[in-house]
């Protein structure tokens, strides 16, 4: 472990002294003639920036200054496409040449670590996917959906300009410093950077935050699937599917991968058709057909024994299932996207945009916006993954460009296309169904009535409408299903049955992007109480060594059993929430997602300092002063805000003072037991902010100060593991560039047998 | 269908198989490969695990050692 001071001069002295093997080619592109190659503009080069920037600046005046009538969808995409290829271009390039300044020629941890399990080296598209799979889930689905509420345009604005200069910088500095350190994890930087009481907070705020997203995750799908029978019977179905598929690849055909997740592929269809018929019989729609409540308690029981149960027999093949959708989807969302093109009519900016009682959540644009889309422009959660997973994988020091910052571009544009899939359904729908029963009352023509009474310009909704539209995608009624899911899967019905099927395949359509966001929802629950119970354990065993031991089965068992209880309070307390759940919760979520970018940035930030760098640390000050800004003002408000509809204080007084004058109902409460509920829920988010923002003011301050002396002492003590020569090439990006196919010509001339050193253990 | 493959089919053929092995690289179908090739080019000098006890190894040791996947 390197302890000397790690100014510039030293660093790169230090990658002098790295001793090459003199018989193989050399394992990094010669630093001259990668610098002219990029600083070489031919012609060809500049015309294609050029033509790339004009269609970027086409695109975002059309979405941002056109005030025609519709606006087409294409121009989402172009206008997030060309940001960017600009920002990957140039801002990652800015990052990586001053901030980063990766080393081909030290080799990763899945070189000097090779196990051939968990340290692999990985082919830098194939990592680009496999990374893409483990960030990418329903947050970006579900946020932009919200945010929608707002208009199309400071959701637009944030997801592509965020992803650039927070987001993506975020993944790319955390899977690179993480990568340096022989994979380690983010709480163990935190620990080592700032200290005891850093540390200490981090971790306490990583396992709060990860009970709160997994709550909130979960109540997604409860939303999604009560009171429809068709997505109950279907989603269920995953379970014995994805049994199926374990003891299939346990003890029936080992290691055949693909050709079980084809299997369960057909099978997962034959559910969703056959949930369509299930539901069409009497006793299917009546048995199938459970409330909020009853499926709340489901998703706790199954949470608790998927997370006991063994790797191999549920986490891991629904987890292959997944994977195999996530990718399906998101192809063909975005070849439907192109393909159809939908006229938008949704305008800009809506007339809630001023205003801080929006139905489908509270708070004024500013800071709330920024926080109900967190994935997709800037996701804290992913941290945990760039940390630990993906770092022990890396080929090349300079693919986590690529892979870090360049997979969360990826995620931000299905970001953009769920904002597409939003918009692209008549304004009046999505109103009734995103905003709570209490508001709707819960009928097609209360529901109508309330829409039409909210004076939304060029919106009159008709009752029959919102029963047509219920009727096309097989439910029973889309009225209030709010948490974002069952409208991206209006949206995702309406456009690809433009695509493939027409209206008679709308119903299968819906089922389908239910059943993909249950799985990918299922999927974090089930590895979020597993990663979250082992980091109780492993705090827990610092008092009582034996929770050390992950194979104590009693450890193991409380922990998970706390765990479970913990987000299952906070998803009943959401399900049952007089006032709406999604509503008054969703901001917690992004709230909670985003403190963890301040603290992945902040300790990203004290590490970036300690290696010298204090001219280029504006990279990491940007983002870490914007989310905590964001974050903290949010917090604030849901703590100090004197509107009931925003602070959670000020709910609490109000309903606490009904109860007091003895009054039996008041505002959306209408009984005594649902004003002892809001009273209850109240008080519970609001410890719950407080606790988060106390801790996330620790750790940001602990690496304020940690910054400081660095900037003192002009560096500081790093935490790197030694440099050690690499005896392998690849290229960086996408396409390898000219210099860069030479050397790997050149390097697969080299007898295998010579490429590798053979340690000779074993 | 027993006919020549033609100069169309063949480079589609080619593209086809390249999009299976990448998507059986993102699923991780491949490694058992890649941990025979370690094993190999690592010498040693006990013999590999068989297929069969490489993927239980594997998923055993993901019971203790789980990752995480994002909203």
């Amino acid at each position: 472990m390197g302890t000397q001071p790690n100014t510039e001069d030293t660093e790169s002295a230090q990658s002098h002294v790295l001793e090459l093997d003199q018989e193989l080619p050399p394992p990094a592109v010669d630093d001259a003639v990668r610098e002219a190659e990029e600083r070489r503009w031919t012609p060809g080069k500049v015309a294609l920036w050029v033509a790339i920037s004009l269609l970027g600046a086409v695109a975002w005046f059309m979405v941002a200054l056109v005030r025609g009538e519709t606006v087409n969808a294409i121009w989402f995409v172009f206008a997030a496409v060309c940001t960017y290829l600009i920002g990957y271009r140039f801002y990652s390039k800015v990052i990586e040449r001053y901030l980063l300044k990766p080393d081909d020629r030290r080799a990763t941890p899945a070189e000097y670590k090779a196990d051939g399990k968990d340290y692999v080296r990985t082919d830098r598209n194939v990592l680009f996917g496999h990374h893409f799979a483990a960030i990418a889930g329903a947050g970006p689905l579900v946020g932009p959906i919200i945010a929608a509420q707002m208009g199309y345009l400071p959701g637009t604005i944030w997801i592509i300009i965020g992803v650039v200069l927070a987001g993506a910088v975020q993944d790319y500095l955390v899977m690179f410093f993480s990568m340096r350190r022989g994979g380690r994890s983010l709480g163990q930087m935190a620990r080592e950077e700032l200290g005891v009481i850093g540390g200490t907070a981090a971790l306490v705020a990583t396992l709060l935050i990860m009970i709160i997203i997994v709550a909130i995750l979960a109540l997604v799908v409860v939303n999604a699937l009560g009171e429809s029978p068709w997505g109950v019977f279907s989603v269920g179905m995953t379970i014995p599917i994805a049994l199926f598929m374990g003891v299939y690849l346990r003890f029936i055909r080992p290691g055949k991968v693909m050709e079980v997740s084809v299997i369960g592929f057909v099978l997962l269809m034959a559910a969703i058709i056959g949930g369509g018929m299930v539901a069409g019989t009497e006793w299917g729609a009546s048995f199938f057909h459970l409330d909020k409540t009853t499926i709340a308690w489901g998703i706790i029981v199954y949470g608790f024994i998927a997370a006991i149960l063994p790797v191999w027999l549920l986490l891991a093949p629904r987890d292959y299932l997944s994977t195999f959708m996530k990718i399906g989807v998101i192809v063909m969302l975005a070849v439907a996207i192109i393909v159809v093109r939908p006229e938008i009519t949704v305008p800009a900016f809506s007339e809630f945009a001023g205003r801080e009682n929006g139905p489908v959540f509270s708070g004024a644009l500013f800071p709330f916006l920024f926080v109900t889309i967190a994935c997709g422009a800037l996701s804290g959660f992913h941290a945990l993954i760039s940390s630990g997973t993906t770092p022990k994988l890396v080929e090349k020091e300079r693919q986590t460009r690529f892979i870090g910052y360049g997979g969360m571009l990826m995620e931000s544009f299905v970001a953009i296309m769920a904002l597409v899939a939003a918009i692209s359904i008549e304004r009046g729908i999505y109103f009734a169904m995103n905003a709570p029963a209490a508001l709707t009352g819960g009928t097609v023509e209360t529901a109508a009535q309330w829409v039409n009474s909210l004076g939304l310009s060029g919106v009159n909704l008709a009752p029959a409408e919102l029963a047509q539209t219920a009727q096309n995608v097989g439910e029973p009624s889309i009225v209030s299903r709010s948490g974002g899911a069952p409208t991206l899967a209006v949206g995702l019905a309406h456009i690809m049955q433009q695509f493939i099927g027409g209206t008679s395949m709308m119903a299968f359509w819906y089922h389908f992007a239910i059943m993909f966001e249950a799985l990918f929802i299922l999927t974090a629950v089930d590895a979020g109480t597993r990663v979250a119970r082992f980091m109780l354990q492993d705090s827990l065993g610092n008092f009582v060594p034996k929770f050390k031991e992950a194979s104590w089965r009693p450890g193991a068992w409380l922990c998970t059993a706390v765990m479970v209880g913990a987000w299952g309070a906070v998803l009943l307390m959401g399900v049952t929430d007089p006032l709406g759940g999604i509503n008054t919760l969703f901001p917690l979520f992004g709230i909670a997602n985003q403190l963890l970018a301040a603290i992945a940035l902040a300790v990203c930030m004290a590490i970036a300092a300690k290696r010298g760098s204090f001219k280029f640390l504006w990279i990491v000050g940007v983002p870490l002063a914007f989310a905590a800004v964001v974050t903290i003002t949010a917090s604030f408000h849901k703590i100090f805000s004197p509107v009931p509809a925003v602070g959670y204080f000020a709910n609490n007084a109000a309903f606490a003072k009904a109860l007091a004058d003895g009054k039996t109902e008041f505002g959306t409460a209408k009984t005594v037991a649902a004003m002892e509920a809001v009273v209850r829920n109240t008080m519970v988010q609001g410890v719950l902010s407080v606790v988060f923002v106390v801790l996330s003011i620790i750790v940001i301050l602990t690496a304020i100060l940690a910054t400081v002396k660095a900037f003192r002492d002009g560096g500081g003590h790093d935490h790197e593991d030694a440099p050690r020569p690499s005896r392998v090439f690849a290229p960086a990006g996408l396409f390898p560039t000219a210099a860069e196919r030479e050397l790997a010509a050149a390097w697969a001339k080299v007898p295998e047998a010579k490429r590798f050193e053979r340690p000779g253990h074993h | 269908m027993a006919g020549p493959i033609g100069p169309v089919t063949e480079p589609l053929l080619r593209g086809l198989r390249g999009v299976a092995a990448y998507f059986r690289g993102v699923m991780g179908a491949d490694a058992y490969r890649k941990y025979l090739e370690h094993h190999e080019a690592s010498g040693h000098s006990v013999a590999p695990m068989t297929e069969r006890q490489f993927w239980r190894e594997r998923m055993d040791r993901q019971d203790s050692n789980p990752h995480g996947r994002c909203c």
